[in-house]
């Protein structure tokens, strides 16, 4: 690869700067206010902290209820294993779903991508009633099990989009020569398919992570215990009836945002880093 | 020997059975100290009771409608806490139980116990109050005022908006704060027929007397209630008109009196704040009657009562506690107790359900769009009109049953008919294999949406009566939809008027997030750039963030007096602007913040699908000596659609169906104009009487317009590339 001239990366750089100025600017206002000791707004521009606390972030933190269970760290662990389970869960049914709808032929086809699709279309508000009703019958009350499934299938109509699009892009030539070499339809999907669509999985799992670990209405209703509540509704507690608890709820923010921050940073390889680039030549 | 062992087998069981009744279960939303005093009074209770009690502290949001999910099917609390202004609600639910013989009404303050009377009946056990009451800087406010002419005065003297000195700080916005002034200028809430009453004069006394306030500088625009708050902590604001729960957000260093409002110097009135009751409410499902009524009542009177006043700060209702000494020398609640006497219960009518957003209508209006006090009234009055249109009559059932039979059988005949005549094996060789690997994916589909999907699209049929039942009425939802019925098709409210809106919405939005996000995802691909990794996670950040925080941090940079865009503005020396009193600017603000959130996942999927496109076609390019903006077009462009289109499809339906920005940053300002379709089946659905057939016929339509619009999509993208 050619050198960039000098003036052309200074370019690039300035511009990625700016970007990451104006991105950065309300997120140091939500630093702000998780430092601030008021937690009131601040009435001027600068967005740096003038006095510093770490008082919110303990009460976040230390959070425990009555029993002496240590809430946060409770609730930790049941967000970090609903969205595993999610990224799992989700991604494994959209994986075979994706493959077969690029893949094979069969009746119900067409209409079942135009469904999932539809699915979206309809406005999340109206289905809380009936899909409590639901899992009610289900007997998946009150369990993060239930939960699960609930955000697995959310997630799966994107999860299918996406994987379907990607692995319409990938040549089939692959696949076939695995076969000639004797490899079964399932290694011809592990280990030619699934490795070339790294990319389109680790979006897929980033997506479906989120879909777990920033909702809160599902999870406060679906849920009967102080303990297995995911971070969002911990976080969510922090707006009363009459007023909100702003710092805490800043802090709590920003802890729940950093294992996303990390997620990405662990997947962010599997963006990127050409794996295709050599599988087409010939 | 046989007695005793007889003796010792009754103990037993009665132990068994004392150890297997399950605790009692009680739901509640408090936090801090009131928290903390209700789990110092539920374990008094256990102690004296021998009844445990489990808590479940939930979040505000979520707490009305898992209350309406549980209790039906059975398991939900055996006692919640919550204000009495829902009573009519849950009682029309059937959630609730009477409250029983333990109730007696003179242990409660005289205004308590009517707040929760309804059909003869007592429904909850009156736990505190809660009303607005005059907060004041003692610094620079000696004495309170006890008129509106002392308090002009006052607020004279105290202000100097050029400067952000402000005399006073509310809510002004919103009608729970206007109330007290409608009082005061002798106004009531409903005319002798009951309806909901927006004009006369004393409306327009009291919108003039706000007016007055505003247009001298005494107060700051747009007040939320984090803005009066730091106001008042910053010493900015010499007095606040705020409830109990304004206290413990003042800071440390402030010399603070309370005071009850004052009353109108022409009429003699007191500003009276309308009264909240909080109760303990028994559940009609609950299986253990007994200890639920005598925990409710427990928490409501005694030591229950004493507990929550002195560790929660609460003004109890009881009337026992207020002799303590302890609660006596507690200025604080005392104050509060005397501005409750004065106070008007809240109405739970389903009438005042409806004066909310007519007269937040008004009083942005009057606030902010330079609306007269008797236009303001009259706008209210017609807003009030078209959203609680009469209750469709019903439709015969019959003739649709028919239909759908007709329709069904013709469904089938057309797929027997054009059932191809070739083998099914042949004409799909592996259809059982791909159906095998979609059955898992499809079985949670068809469970977990499409059920609940087609009950919302049944619901669109129904008209739900405020008693809570379902009545059939066929498409009238639907026509008053489309005949925008009470409105003008032009205006904010009308169906047409909210779908241009909501179109231009998600046409400018994906446009911005797609070319934003593959203009960076382009950058950043490089392998060879410096501090990619960084960059990258750097520019994720609005994803990762709970967009609930960052979207009223956005709000609060737009702020007309202390935002920072308008400093900008003023920096570079251009006017400020009030960004959310006129639509092309409160559309612009809901633009910028929803950018912002967006443009990184598409970041993120722009990255994963340019490592679909080949780096040797590049290279090869390279050779031939195409320009960078050649490759761009013919190699990025064309190879990244099929990648890509998925999330542009679905990221414009997503943005569709945005509700969260709109409902943060705008709020629909001004008057509905920047609500989108779905904001709207929300205020149909939750905030204007539970029009829940009405929000699903939107519903319905949203969906209608998203079918066509991926239709046109899918023929757009296939005649082009046949």
């Amino acid at each position: 690869m050619k050198h960039r001239p000098l003036y052309l990366s200074a370019l690039i750089h300035a511009g990625l700067s700016l970007a990451c100025a104006a991105v950065l600017y309300p997120v140091l206002w939500v630093v702000k206010l998780s430092l601030s000791p008021t937690e009131a707004l601040s009435l001027s521009v600068n967005p740096f902290p003038e006095t510093v606390t770490l008082d919110h972030f303990r009460t976040v933190l230390l959070a425990s209820d009555s029993a002496g269970r240590w809430l946060f760290g409770r609730q930790l662990l049941a967000s970090v294993a609903v969205s595993g389970a999610t990224t799992l869960v989700g991604l494994s049914l959209a994986v075979t779903a994706a493959y077969a709808l690029s893949r094979y032929r069969f009746p119900g086809k067409e209409g079942g991508m135009q469904v999932l699709l539809l699915t979206q279309m309809f406005p999340a508000t109206l289905m809380t009633v009936p899909l409590y009703s639901l899992l009610e019958k289900l007997h998946l009350l009150g369990s993060l099990g239930g939960l699960v499934l609930v955000y697995s299938t959310a997630s799966l109509p994107f999860c299918v989009w996406m994987l379907k699009g990607y692995f319409d892009t990938v040549p089939r030539e692959l696949e076939e020569a695995a076969v000639m070499d004797g490899a079964s339809p399932g290694q011809v999907f592990w280990k030619v398919v699934l490795p070339l669509a790294r990319p389109a999985l680790a979006v897929t799992a980033l997506f479906s992570f989120m879909t777990a670990w920033n909702e809160f209405i599902l999870a406060a209703t679906l849920l009967d215990d102080q303990a297995s509540f995911t971070l969002p509704v911990a976080l969510q507690r922090f707006v009363g009836e009459y007023k909100t608890e702003w710092g805490k709820f800043a802090a709590g923010a920003l802890i729940v945002s950093a294992p996303v921050m990390g997620l990405f940073y662990a997947l962010q390889k599997h963006l990127v880093g050409g794996l295709t680039a050599g599988g087409v030549k010939g | 020997m046989n007695a005793a062992r007889t003796g010792a087998l009754a103990l037993l069981l009665v132990a068994g059975a004392a150890a297997a009744a399950p605790p009692l279960r009680l739901w509640h939303a408090y936090r801090g100290a009131e928290e903390a005093a209700l789990e110092q009074a539920v374990k008094r209770f256990t102690e004296e009771s021998g009844t445990q009690v489990e808590l479940l502290a939930l979040p505000y949001d979520a707490f009305a409608s898992k209350l309406a999910s549980a209790i039906p099917h059975g398991v939900g609390p055996d006692v919640f806490l919550y204000a009495h202004e829902k009573l009519r609600s849950f009682r029309e639910k059937g959630l609730l139980a009477r409250a029983d013989s333990r109730l007696v009404a003179a242990d409660y303050l005289p205004n308590a116990l009517p707040a929760l009377q309804l059909d003869g009946a007592t429904w909850g056990y009156p736990l505190s109050l809660k009303c607005l009451a005059l907060y004041y800087d003692r610094d620079r406010v000696p004495s309170p005022p006890a008129t509106t002419d002392e308090w002009l005065l006052q607020l004279e003297q105290l202000s100097r908006p050029e400067d952000g000195q402000f005399g006073l700080a509310y809510e002004a916005g919103d009608f729970y704060f206007h109330a007290p002034f409608l009082f005061g200028f002798g106004g009531t809430l409903f005319d002798g027929a009951g309806h909901a009453r927006f004009t006369g004069k004393p409306m327009e006394d009291s919108l003039a007397f706000v007016l007055g306030l505003h247009r001298r500088g005494y107060l700051p625009e747009e007040a939320s209630g984090a803005l009066v708050k730091s106001l008042f902590n910053a010493q900015r604001v010499a007095m606040v008109i705020s409830g109990p729960w304004f206290a413990g957000e003042i800071s440390p260093e402030m010399n603070w009196g309370i005071a009850p409002l004052p009353s109108v110097s022409s009429t003699g009135l007191p500003l009276a704040p309308f009264l909240g009751v909080e109760a303990a409410f028994v559940s009609s499902r609950t299986q253990q009657a007994e200890g639920a009524q005598s925990l409710a009542h427990f928490l409501s009177v005694g030591d229950g009562a004493y507990l929550r006043a002195t560790a929660g700060k609460q003004v109890p209702a009881d009337t026992a506690s207020h002799r303590t000494d302890a609660v006596k020398r507690d200025v604080f609640i005392s104050r509060f107790k005397d501005a409750a006497l004065h106070a008007v219960p809240m109405p739970h009518d389903l009438e005042l359900q409806k004066m909310w957003e007519p007269m937040k209508l008004a009083l942005r209006g009057l606030l902010q769009g330079g609306t007269t006090p008797e236009a303001a009234g009259a706008l209210a009055d017609r807003r009030y009109r078209a959203l609680h249109r009469p209750a469709p009559p019903d439709a015969p059932v019959m003739p649709w049953l028919w239909g759908a039979a007709v329709l069904g059988l013709a469904a089938a005949g057309w797929a027997f008919s054009t059932r191809s005549r070739e083998p099914f094996r042949k004409r799909y060789p592996e259809a059982w294999r791909g159906l095998a690997y979609v059955a898992p994916a499809a079985v949670g589909v068809v469970v977990l949406i499409l059920v609940p999907f087609s009950v919302g699209i049944g619901l669109s049929l129904f008209h739900h009566e405020p008693s809570g039942a379902y009545r059939f009425v066929g498409l009238s939802n639907f026509t008053d939809i489309l005949q925008s019925r009470g409105y003008a098709i032009t205006e904010p409210l009308s169906f047409y008027f909210t779908l241009f809106v909501t179109v231009a919405w998600a046409a400018i939005n994906v446009v911005l997030h797609v070319g934003i996000g593959l203009l960076l995802a382009l950058v950043l691909k490089d392998p060879l750039l410096r501090l990619r990794g960084l960059y990258r996670v750097l520019l994720i950040l609005p994803w990762a963030i709970p967009n609930y925080i960052t979207a009223l941090m956005w709000k609060g940079l737009f702020h007309r007096q202390f935002g920072a865009i308008n400093a900008l503005l003023v920096a570079v020396g251009v006017e400020p602007v009030s960004w959310f009193t006129r639509f092309s600017t409160a559309f612009a603000a809901n633009v910028v913040t929803n950018t912002w959130l967006g443009f990184p996942f598409m970041m993120v999927v722009s990255l994963g699908a340019l490592q679909s496109i080949p780096q040797d076609l590049y290279e090869a390019a390279e050779v031939d000596g195409a320009s960078k903006w050649v490759q761009f077009r013919r190699i990025t462009l064309p190879l990244l659609r099929p990648a890509l289109l998925p999330s542009v499809i679905l990221g414009s339906v997503w943005t569709f169906n945005m509700f969260n920005i709109i409902y943060l940053v705008s709020g629909g300002e001004p008057g509905g104009a920047t609500d989108i379709l779905v904001s709207e089946a929300y205020r149909w659905a939750f905030q204007r009487n539970e029009q829940y057939g009405f929000a699903a016929a939107y519903s319905v339509l949203i969906f209608a317009v998203l079918w066509l619009y991926t239709t046109a999509t899918k023929r757009l993208t296939a005649t082009e590339a046949a």
